[in-house]
């Protein structure tokens, strides 16, 4: 790391300019992680349990997640295709 | 004011799964995270929102491998360069470049932003009004007037006010840095 010392009032000020806020939308995505961490599980579970969602999985993953009532976000999709490739 | 929490704090509410914790954490490093996406391997807007959102998912699925709470900015750094530079092997290898990524560049600019996030660490720390007057000045480019309108204040203080909370932010990092600081 940097020698932190001998910060002034410009060099404080350029590097606060490096650090825009990232995207309101990517942000919010972001946040609610938690909750589509919760979905991929009961999605997870009920593939697990019904073959013929399991099917459905495979045809289309997305319109599959969607008619389950879930959003199809990226990590949703992207998590499933992964555990549906690994089986 | 509340009193703002370090890293390792804020880490151990995630782990311990507490509702406001993940929303602060994201809050607190999408900044970072999208400016090594940006800044330090300039990917597209587009493959750097794949990047930002990966980073999250996995920082949220692996936050229990952490070896010390205190590393997440570095273990969060490395997690993002890591994918930035698998993102930019996928993009060559669909558009071959005869531009070719310099890591001690990469190195540089991270090392600038660890700089940075301290600053903000600070900014954090001496909080609101300034934090806000000093974000919407440097990190959003909002004129004077624009922040005087929308904080209420004379656009001509602005100026001033910016030079008074640059003062507080930097006796807040010198005390920082001497690690004396008064209780």
């Amino acid at each position: 790391m940097r020698e932190m010392n001998g910060f002034d009032e410009e060099r404080i000020g350029r590097l606060l300019r490096l650090l825009p806020p990232a995207p309101e939308g990517w942000v919010r995505a972001a946040q609610e992680l938690p909750a589509a961490r919760a979905a991929l599980d009961e999605l997870v579970a009920r593939a697990e349990r019904d073959a013929e969602f399991r099917l459905q999985l495979q045809a289309d993953l997305e319109r599959a997640v969607a008619a389950a009532g879930y959003d199809p976000s990226p990590f949703i999709v992207s998590r499933l295709r992964q555990l549906l490739e690994a089986v | 004011m509340p009193v703002e929490q370090t890293d390792a704090q804020l880490v151990s509410r995630c782990r311990a799964g507490e509702a406001d914790a993940w929303n602060e954490f994201v809050e607190r490093f999408s900044r970072y995270v999208y400016a090594i996406c940006g800044r330090g391997f300039r990917l597209a807007q587009q493959d750097a929102e794949d990047v930002f959102q990966e980073v999250f998912a996995r920082a949220y699925e692996r936050l229990h491998e952490l070896r010390s709470d205190d590393a997440v900015r570095p273990w969060l750094a490395q997690l993002t360069r890591r994918l930035c530079i698998d993102r930019l092997r996928l993009v060559a290898r669909d558009a071959p470049s005869d531009s070719e990524l310099d890591e001690r560049d990469v190195d540089d600019v991270l090392a600038t932003l660890d700089e940075a996030m301290t600053v903000r660490a600070a900014l954090d720390k001496v909080g609101d009004p300034c934090r806000e007057i000093l974000d919407r000045f440097f990190c959003r480019d909002e004129s004077y007037r624009m922040i005087g309108d929308l904080l209420d204040i004379p656009a001509g203080t602005i100026a001033s006010r910016i030079s008074r909370c640059l003062d507080k932010v930097r006796a807040e990092l010198d005390g920082r840095s001497q690690g004396s600081r008064p209780s």
